[in-house]
């Protein structure tokens, strides 16, 4: 399942293979548009909306330069509330500690929230692997839980999946049920998730979720759903696991507030999500519901080595997913190719971030610097600029093969060089400029069919930018 | 293994804050912004005067799948329920939180409703709660958890109707978060619940009712005559 190891070193075969799946590319083409236009509306209604950016980013800014002493407050908090934090300093001792929890409790089978963390750290198949049954409850994250995927998406993890394959899906595991009953309507295949997910939130000893926020002021851990499994995971079972990473923490209820202003609107472009869940420990005394147990799984993973460094921006990170829904390269190869957790542009950051730039160096080069990412990220995290950061790590490591090495130290010295680089370049583009000239475009080209493959290269029109400046008599700074 | 690993996280983002450096005067600065808990902008919206904030909470609440009942006072309370139950063809047996601020309406006035107390079983099919607050910026409903007001109550059943007295509408979640803090305690649970469940995961059709409940009823209760109706309702 999502414990497999990363296929990120193979992104090229990954996004061929993509491309020529046809299933997916309507799948992509129907998601991306309705995520893009509600994300803009959302953004218009809001005449606060850029503001609420910015104070998002500061708010976010503020802790990760005191990440240390709110993680600590937010422990106090959850220790006096007579909650559980347990610290991991990777995913082996993450998962430990779930399954500590769970032993201890007895536990058979464990409902789960959506949780990216959980994708992280590999839960499912260790549960398994130790005879706990994980059932995840999320409607797309059960529908590839089934079919043996990861998500393709960090909010829609199965928006890749068309209706006719969820309903063979369902036929396949949910043998209980009426053989000639009809599955062809949406409708139709949430009621029956919704009947069988049913009987298992009410068998759950243990239900774990991920969190959105940590609240330092209170030791709450916040959820938003849409689909209220979230709160039936945590609220039925004996007992609540939270798994959340470090950077999760804000300082207050009223930052929490602010930055959720923000997530919806970006992420589906709604005003708010459905269901926005503060848990606050145990149950207390006297309540008639709520879990006697409440545990808070805090999980480093790499981050701590990104805090204090430039790539530390991408702990602002709120999962929303608008990176990748504006991407136009998620937008045509989907999250599988991406070859580990997180997919989109967040993704060719993150993921050479926590496994490696040796691991995952293809994927801060699989962008197009368009700057939508950025555009858009509620945060503001710089994308663009930490994937170039990126790049010249994957550089500096000798990653790349040497003849693009030398074709960048080629391409570099020239462009340092003005006066040389238009020499070198007036040639070739003269002749590429005759030769298009009549359809004003090439098909293909020899050295450039990785580009001309999937598109055309317009041909050059007339004389280039730089000399009909000077022709125009435009001002020249000298070289440095 | 936690202790160790506790010591390895916090050493770690000590060295890269530069904690050492800085120690006392970074310690001050998060105690002050954890105590005051200042409030970031809210937007216009989230500003408005008792009336606007009614309107633009219907107005929210609708746009999100929720319906609204307005009524002008607590004797309409039970009347409304079941006016609700009986138009959506649903039973008239329901679950109700033990909540003295229920308990204040004139139920014996609608002695069709079939009314039983306590937290959401998994037979419920309507369960009726108050509200700790309602918030006008997005039509949300803003309830707490405790002895009197169960959780499961809020997500078990398929229809949940949340009785609100135009008395508890507040305008942004800031407001929300200080009524609670005046309790003076902070509740295992607090859910904030704009509309009923949906998803868009099966090829981004949106669907109402995916886990917790497929219909959400808002019965918004007014001080007397006047001060709710005018509104659709």
């Amino acid at each position: 399942m999502s414990a497999d190891a990363p296929t990120s070193h193979r992104f090229p075969e990954n996004a061929r293979a993509a491309l020529a799946d046809e299933t997916l590319q309507r799948s992509l083409a129907s998601a991306k548009v309705g995520f893009r236009v509600r994300r803009s509306e959302a953004a218009a209604r809001l005449p606060e909306f850029e503001i609420l950016r910015d104070e998002a980013r500061d708010i976010k800014n503020h802790v990760l330069a005191h990440l240390d002493l709110y993680l600590e407050a937010f422990e106090t908090r959850v220790t006096e509330r007579g909650g559980h934090v347990h610290w991991a300093r990777d995913a082996a001792e993450a998962r430990g500690a779930v399954l500590a929890i769970c032993r201890a409790a007895g536990a058979r089978t464990v409902t789960k929230g959506k949780s990216m963390i959980s994708e992280e750290i590999g839960l499912n198949a260790f549960l398994e692997e130790n005879g706990i049954e994980p059932v995840e409850t999320d409607l797309g994250e059960y529908i590839i839980q089934l079919r043996h995927e990861a998500p393709s998406h960090i909010i829609a993890p199965a928006f890749h999946v068309p209706k006719a394959e969820v309903a063979a899906t369902f036929r396949k595991h949910h043998t209980a049920l009426d053989p000639a009953r009809l599955l062809e309507q949406p409708r139709q295949l949430l009621e029956e998730a919704r009947g069988v997910l049913r009987d298992r939130f009410l068998a759950a000893d243990v239900g774990i979720t991920g969190a959105n926020f940590l609240i330092a002021e209170t030791g709450a851990t916040v959820i938003v759903t849409n689909e209220g499994n979230g709160d039936l995971t945590q609220t039925l079972p004996r007992v609540h696991i939270v798994v959340a990473s470090l950077e999760k923490v804000v300082p207050t209820l009223e930052d929490a507030s602010t930055i959720l202003r923000v997530l919806a609107r970006s992420a589906t472009g709604q005003e708010f999500t459905s269901y926005t869940t503060f848990s606050t420990g145990p149950r207390r005394g006297e309540d008639l519901d709520g879990p006697h147990e409440f545990h808070v799984v805090l999980l480093d993973n790499g981050r701590s080595d990104l805090v204090g460094t430039e790539l530390q921006d991408v702990l602002r990170c709120i999962r929303c997913g608008a990176c990748m829904n504006h991407c136009p390269v998620f937008g045509v190869i989907g999250g599988h190719a991406y070859g580990w957790v997180y997919p989109g542009p967040i993704g060719a950051v993150l993921s050479p971030s926590l496994i490696g730039v040796e691991e995952a160096h293809h994927l801060p080069s699989a962008s197009t610097f368009c700057g939508r990412c950025e555009s858009v990220c509620p945060m503001r995290i710089p994308l663009p600029a930490l994937m170039r950061h990126l790049r010249e790590r994957e550089f500096e490591k000798k990653i790349p093969p040497a003849t693009q090495r030398w074709g960048l130290r080629i391409w570099a010295f020239l462009a340092k060089r003005p006066r040389l680089y238009r020499l070198a370049t007036a040639v070739p583009l003269r002749l590429l400029g005759r030769l298009g000239r009549r359809s004003g475009r090439f098909r293909s080209l020899p050295m450039a069919g990785g580009w001309t493959s999937q598109r055309d290269l317009p041909a050059p029109q007339g004389p280039s930018f730089q000399s009909l400046w000077d022709r125009a008599g435009g001002r020249r700074e000298k070289p440095v | 293994m936690t202790r160790e690993s506790r010591d390895a996280v916090l050493g770690a983002l000590r060295r890269a804050t530069g904690r050492d450096s800085n120690a006392a005067a970074a310690a001050a600065s998060v105690g002050d912004r954890l105590a005051r808990h200042a409030r970031n902008t809210i937007p216009a919206r989230g500003q408005r005067d008792r009336r606007g904030r009614l309107d633009l909470f219907v107005e929210q609440a609708e746009a999100v799948d929720a319906t609204v009942a307005l009524v002008s006072g607590a004797a309409d309370v039970p009347g409304a329920v079941a006016d609700y139950l009986r138009g959506e063809n649903l039973p008239t047996r329901l679950r109700m939180a033990p909540d003295p601020k229920l308990d204040a309406y004139p139920w014996d006035e609608a002695p069709l409703l079939d009314i039983e107390h306590g937290k959401g079983e998994a037979s419920d099919t309507v369960a009726v709660t108050g509200a700790f607050a309602a918030i006008a910026e997005t039509g949300t409903l803003m309830l707490v958890s405790g002895p009197e007001t169960p959780t499961t109550l809020n997500f078990l059943p398929d229809a949940h109707i949340v009785v609100v007295r135009a008395a508890d509408m507040v305008a942004c979640y800031e407001d929300g978060w200080d009524r609670l803090r005046a309790t003076g305690r902070m509740p295992r649970t607090v859910n904030f619940i704009t509309g009923p469940s949906r998803s868009a995961d099966i090829e981004q059709t949106l669907q109402l009712g995916a886990h917790g409940p497929r219909w959400l009823h808002i019965v918004l209760v007014g001080d007397g005559p006047g001060e709710v109706e005018g509104s659709d309702g």
